[in-house]
């Protein structure tokens, strides 16, 4: 039995799809292999860290048509309203010759088994796109959610620093050539009215503006909100959990702004990690390279920084740096907003300071002061798309005399929630920032936090290396070099 | 005649020793290279899903499965008592491997039952409604446990012995003992397993398997069926990798799909989950290394002695000849005068482990590069030195036997290692890095390089064959099938250019066909880097019969001499005269030449007695060497792979560019190994790392920031292989081993390089800053 207001329309490569039932947790990759039986897009993991099953998806924003690389099997396809997906069958010409990208992996042996290949072609041809000339370090953050076995990644780059260094002339390109008729398709499909659809008793619902959010929640408190679903992606792939009903908020443009206030910035809760960057890169500087770290390039164009909140994830890597800023979350319901400070939306494991009905519209951060030290480490098993065992943010503000005028730490990967290292705050604040002050603060780490071991790291390490960072810290506002870095900044 | 094209064509496209590119490259970019699962289903294609077990150990009490076989769209399910012939696919033929568990559940995650459904979706959902009661029993799932409870042994152990090394630890000079832990690893092929059974007449029945070992899932097939072999068809045109892990772990998917089938004649697919695939299947064995060595002041080693223990697993699988195979690489390049070496393959309550590459060969090379690392701190030496002095000498030099008594008659290591340290600057660097550690108080260097020897062959010995089977058609294009199966390493392109070469044709008119094994039967796994050598080879040989009989055919033909009749580009030159190949096979055919033949090849000179520890089991080994110069944070333990250098030996490559990628390919998952890569079982007995979230392959940004690798050009074969080349897939793997030890040099400058680190593997960052900080308390 279905019922349906509107239908989720799309463009698959040159093809418009209108989808009247659509199952809520159905995904874009079943969609593709399983409906359509395009099989060049590849199951590796199903939770959105190999990267095999990478495709563009285009949207507009602001007028704009902007393609970015997702992880086709923790893509809901009910949240692909009015989205271009571009699968790899897309690239090469009708008559066979292949994309500049596909060629250059051919040339410069850059598949082996072949099976990540057309996730790389796809993360590969989105560079492509979206960078004139990247260097390695664009090449390598582009490939981040791309695993391989077989190659060891080194004929992959030389590929894309080929592709790079010689750029085409793009009018032979699919995308490039199809531009405006895209953007005409796009713009007649999107629409304000909220979509509501009901396939096998499973509601999905895309409301159209954020007031149609708060009315729909209001119906439906116990409804999973999914915006970038890199988490809830795996409640249903790995957990097979039934979820009904279901809120796409991904498309919903009143939560894609990022607004600068007099005293900071509001970032909305649907802009995602890769939106976000420039804007708190260019503020944060540190937590935009923390960032640069998060999940992968796929991830990073799914996830937002509004879920990594609202989540309460204890691991989660925005919570630290945003806690340490002095962030708050902008809570929004049928009958109200309200404002609450990051630090207390997180109340324990597992819960979080949201009523039913409510949903994170937005994340205020504050401004740092032009003096302030303000640092953040994510510290994990592998380097890049990795969980953290814990990551640790540092803000601290001197007196002219050198002593600690106040100080915010916050952890993750430490507690049952992202936490503040108060007794190490206390310690510090009066006293002078130096090494030895950092011996005594150290020590107050015990008493904030009692770390657990897992799999990503034992408790001994998790405490052990906390304490080192705050050394860490004071040896970089000290300008001792303490950290390792891949390339420099400005190598290419 | 033709002699125009002649004169422009010198050579063929496509021959030995050219670079060509693999010859899926322009499917595998364009989506269109077909995998298992992107082969249009048979209408009413059936979904199986396997129910896992929550238990490391524990009797099955009892199994309701009602609300499973109630759930809608489930077609069918199977028990162990449901396979028609035989629950055991045990691959040692120890009968100790059930497809189903039956009974007792021996690790958190075995198979107990499984599910056919309508889709693979309701398959899956439907596997959870299980209701099992189990009586729990003790389980140990780490080697220590195992060691503690007394855990018997899967297979037989082996011991390798020269000389007297308990007498000679005894008298040596210097002796040191200590104790290493290896890790194991998960293949992480990026196709998962996958099996599709398709019923046909009678018993027949054919499956589509992503193996390297099309005919053991023949025969597994068969035999959990009860049907003759030649009822049984398997087929595999790729793999999305292998790396080992599907050289026997796929004939529970295959059987379990056939089973299915045949029952309910329907084709029927099972495509595990990549976590159930990572929890269900076997991986590389972790090692626990306990060693004993005498030394002089020089470093000169007098004797060693070294137990290998291995986690197992439950069942037997192939960790005899994986253990084995560890001690048959113990000695890494070195000479040891006097030596006992032994394994000890014991029972643990994980899934069995299984074939990787390199197949016990790397964990039993760590440990003899640790000894020889520790003798390097205990002497406060290069550990290069070390090495240098240790090496194997010349054949006949008196210092050329292995602990297994074969006599090293190729060794080229000192020639490898003397150039690459001299083109990657290894001396200067390393002052460099020792400079650099004397005024960096937190980030510090390490550099290390180390050596690769490894045996080639299978030790089984009657594996080492391998047959082909090749068709010449009317119009002069080429099919050609082999034993061998691709899983990325370019084999077929090997093959294809090994076929090119002898007729002196175009590659372009070689057709590459899917394994199967209704073409080519008997065959091994593709597995212990032997691939191109042994089908390389069968495949030679098919063409040569081939061309005498056409050879024959033009003597008579053109009244003239045998050899006068040659293959050249493109051509048969008869003399003067020059045919154009199709023209000149199309005379054949009318002349009723047979264009087929089926091409065999067995490996001369290798043979094994286990029971005395003495033989030839390589018929050659492959050697190589890298330098690793590292970085890490001393706060953090996290560290970063500066620059590699390698200088690897493939004797005549077949094709440079495919060897270079197999080279550059090892070298990073062999880091992955040593460093990121780690298994983690909870006290439950349940393995946590069972996905890429939280099993942590390289990334393109882990590699090596500078990697240059090179061939050994000057390198050929001593032995007759197909063009004088040698096995590439496994010996790269060990490279990285430099990777482990350059980072050991850095945790050693903590204490002024006094202490040997003594890094267990993976050295994750956290195991890096914990040795950091027991050296540094050590110091103090």
């Amino acid at each position: 039995m279905t019922q349906s207001s509107g239908s989720i329309r799309f463009i698959l490569n040159d093809r418009e799809i209108a989808l009247t039932t659509v199952q809520p947790t159905a995904t874009l990759l079943d969609f593709l292999r399983l409906e359509k039986r395009m099989t060049g897009t590849k199951e590796g993991c199903a939770e959105g860290d190999c990267g095999a099953c990478t495709v563009l998806v285009g949207r507009l924003s602001a007028g704009e048509l902007v393609y970015e690389s997702v992880n086709a099997c923790i893509r809901f396809t009910g949240s692909l309203n009015a989205t271009h997906v571009v699968t790899v069958e897309h690239l090469a010409a009708k008559d066979g010759t292949l994309h500049p990208v596909q060629q250059a992996m051919v040339d410069y042996h850059g598949s082996q088994c072949g099976f990540c290949t057309p996730g790389f072609v796809m993360s590969l041809y989105g560079l492509w796109l979206s960078k004139d000339n990247p260097g390695r370090a664009d090449i390598e953050k582009a490939l981040q959610g791309n695993l391989c076995r077989c190659t060891g990644y080194e004929p992959i780059v030389r590929a894309a620093e080929a592709v790079a260094k010689a750029r085409p002339d793009a009018v032979f390109d699919p995308i490039v050539k199809a531009r405006n008729e895209i953007i005409t398709k796009l713009t007649a499909i999107r629409s304000p009215q909220t979509i509501r659809m009901t396939s096998d008793d499973a509601t999905l619902i895309v409301p159209g503006t954020a007031a149609d959010l708060a009315e729909v929640l209001a119906d439906h408190p116990q409804a999973t909100i999914v915006a970038g679903s890199t988490d809830v992606g795996l409640w249903v792939t790995k957990q097979m959990r039934s979820l009904n009903p279901v809120i796409f908020i991904n498309g919903l443009e009143d939560l894609q702004f990022i607004r600068e206030m007099e005293d900071g910035i509001v970032i909305g809760a649907g802009v995602s990690y890769s939106a976000a960057f420039l804007a708190i890169s260019a503020r944060y500087p540190a937590f935009g390279r923390m960032l640069d770290r998060l999940g992968g390039e796929q991830v990073r164009n799914m996830g937002t920084i509004g879920g990594n909140v609202a989540n309460g994830s204890p691991i989660g890597d925005t919570p630290p740096p945003l806690i340490a800023l002095g962030a708050s979350v902008n809570l929004r319901s049928k009958t109200g907003q309200r404002t609450v400070p990051l630090e207390a939306y997180f109340i324990e494991y597992g819960r979080q300071d949201r009523k039913p009905g409510e949903f994170v519209e937005s994340i205020f951060v504050p401004h740092l002061p032009e003096d302030d030290h303000f640092a953040v480490y994510k510290i994990s098993k592998r380097r890049d798309e990795d969980i953290s065992a814990l990551c640790g943010a540092f803000r601290l503000a001197l007196n002219n005399d050198n002593t600690v005028a106040s100080a915010r730490i916050a952890f993750g990967g430490m507690a049952g929630t992202p936490k503040r290292a108060s007794n190490v705050e206390k310690t510090l604040i009066g006293n002078l920032w130096s090494e030895e002050t950092v011996r005594i603060a150290q020590a107050a780490f015990e008493a904030d936090y009692q770390p657990l071991t897992d799999w990503r790291a034992t408790a001994a390490y998790r405490m052990l290396t906390a304490k080192n960072l705050l050394l860490r810290f004071f040896l970089e506002t000290s300008g001792e070099p303490s950290e390792l870095v891949r390339f420099a900044a400005g190598e290419k | 005649m033709d002699n125009s094209t002649f004169e422009e064509r010198k050579t063929i496209a496509g021959s030995m020793h050219s670079n060509l590119r693999h010859d899926s490259a322009h499917k595998h970019v364009s989506g269109t290279a077909d995998y298992i699962d992107d082969i249009p289903e048979p209408a009413g294609t059936l979904h199986g899903a396997l129910g896992m077990t929550d238990r490391a150990h524990a009797e099955i009490v009892s199994m309701d499965l009602s609300e499973v076989e109630a759930y809608p769209g489930v077609v069918c399910i199977l028990t162990a008592r449901d396979m028609p012939h035989s629950n055991d696919i045990s691959p040692s033929h120890l009968d100790d491997e059930p497809v189903l568990a039956e009974g007792l559940v021996q690790f958190h995650g075995q198979p107990t039952f499984a599910v056919i459904a309508e889709t693979r979706d309701i398959a899956r959902r439907a596997a959870r409604k299980a209701k099992i009661i189990y009586r729990d029993l003790r389980h140990h799932t780490d080697i220590l446990d195992a060691l503690e409870n007394g855990a018997e042994l899967v297979t037989k152990p082996l011991t390798l012995s020269r000389g007297d090394a308990e007498a000679e630890l005894e008298i040596s000079p210097r002796r040191l003992t200590g104790r290493m832990r290896i890790g194991g690893q998960e293949h992480f092929y990026l196709e998962s397993h996958i099996a599709m059974a398709i019923p046909g007449e009678d018993d027949e029945i054919t499956v589509w398997s992503s193996t390297q070992h099309p005919s053991e899932v023949q025969h597994m097939v068969g035999h959990v069926l009860g049907v003759p072999s030649n009822a049984v068809t398997v087929q595999v045109r790729r793999m999305g990798g292998g790396f080992g892990g599907k050289e026997t772990q796929g004939n529970q998917f295959a059987a379990l799909a056939a089973v299915a089938a045949k029952k309910l004649k329907r084709a029927v697919k099972f495509r595990p989950d990549r976590d159930e695939d990572m929890t269900a299947t076997g991986k590389r064995h972790d090692f626990l290394v306990d060693y004993d060595v005498g030394f002089d002041e020089d470093g000169r080693i007098h004797a060693v002695k070294a137990n290998y223990a291995a986690r197992c697993g439950y069942s037997s699988d192939l960790s005899g000849p994986v253990t084995d195979r560890a001690l048959f690489h113990a000695d890494s390049s070195y000479f040891y005068p006097h030596v006992k070496l032994t394994s000890q393959p014991l029972k643990t309550h994980t899934v069995s482990n299984t074939a990787y590459r390199g197949f016990g060969g790397p964990q039993g090379m760590v440990g003899g590069e640790r000894i020889i690392e520790e003798i390097a701190y205990a002497l406060g030496k290069d550990p290069l030195e070390i090495r240098k002095l240790n090496f194997y000498g010349e054949k006949g030099s008196g210092r050329d036997l292995t602990p297994y008594h074969q006599q090293v008659e190729d060794n080229i290591i000192q020639r490898i290692v003397s150039e690459l340290e001299e083109s990657a600057d290894y001396q200067a660097r390393r002052n460099a890095v020792i400079d650099f550690n004397r005024t960096s108080r937190i980030i510090r260097k390490g550099i290390a390089l180390t050596p690769v020897k490894f045996g080639i062959s299978f030790t089984m010995t009657a594996f080492n064959q391998a047959g082909a089977l090749v068709h010449v058609y009317q119009d002069g294009s080429i099919h050609l099938n082999h034993g061998g199966t691709e899983m990325g390493q370019g084999l077929y392109t090997k093959v294809a250019q090994v076929l090119a070469d002898s007729f002196q044709v175009d590659i372009s008119n070689v057709k590459i066909t899917a394994t199967t094994t209704g073409k080519v039967p008997n065959t091994s796994a593709t597995a212990a880097s032997s691939g191109s050598d042994l089908n390389g080879m069968a495949a030679y040989d098919a063409a040569r019969q081939i061309k005498e009989r056409l050879v024959d055919f033009a003597a008579e033909r053109w009244q003239t001499e045998r050899e006068n009749i040659t293959f050249v580009p493109n051509h048969v030159k008869i003399g003067d005269e020059l045919v154009p190949f199709p023209a000149f096979i199309k005379q054949a055919y009318f002349a009723r030449v047979q264009l087929s033949a089926a091409g065999f090849y067995k490996t001369p000179k290798i043979h094994w007695d286990r029971n005395t520890g003495r033989g030839t089991p390589f018929y050659y080994f492959a050697y190589g060497a890298s330098v690793s110069e590292v970085s890490i944070d001393t706060l953090t333990g996290e560290y970063m792979v500066d620059r590699v250098d390698v200088l690897h030996d493939v004797g005549k490559s077949l094709n440079p560019a495919i060897d270079i990628g197999q080279v550059e390919g090892a070298f990073v998952q062999g880091m992955g190994w040593l460093t990121t890569e780690e298994l983690w079982w909870d006290a439950k007995g349940r393995l946590r790392t069972h996905a890429p979230s939280t099993y942590k392959i390289p990334l393109a940004s882990d590699r090596p920031k500078i990697f240059n690798v090179k061939l050994a050009e000057w390198a050929e074969n001593a032995e007759m292989t197909i063009g004088r080349s040698k096995a590439v897939g496994e010996p790269p793997f060990m490279l990285p081993i430099s990777v482990l030890e350059a980072l050991s040099m850095a945790v050693a400058s903590v204490a002024d390089y006094r202490e040997c680190p003594r890094l267990d593997t993976p050295a994750t960052p956290e195991r890096i800053l914990m040795a950091v900080e027991r050296l540094r308390t050590g110091r103090a």
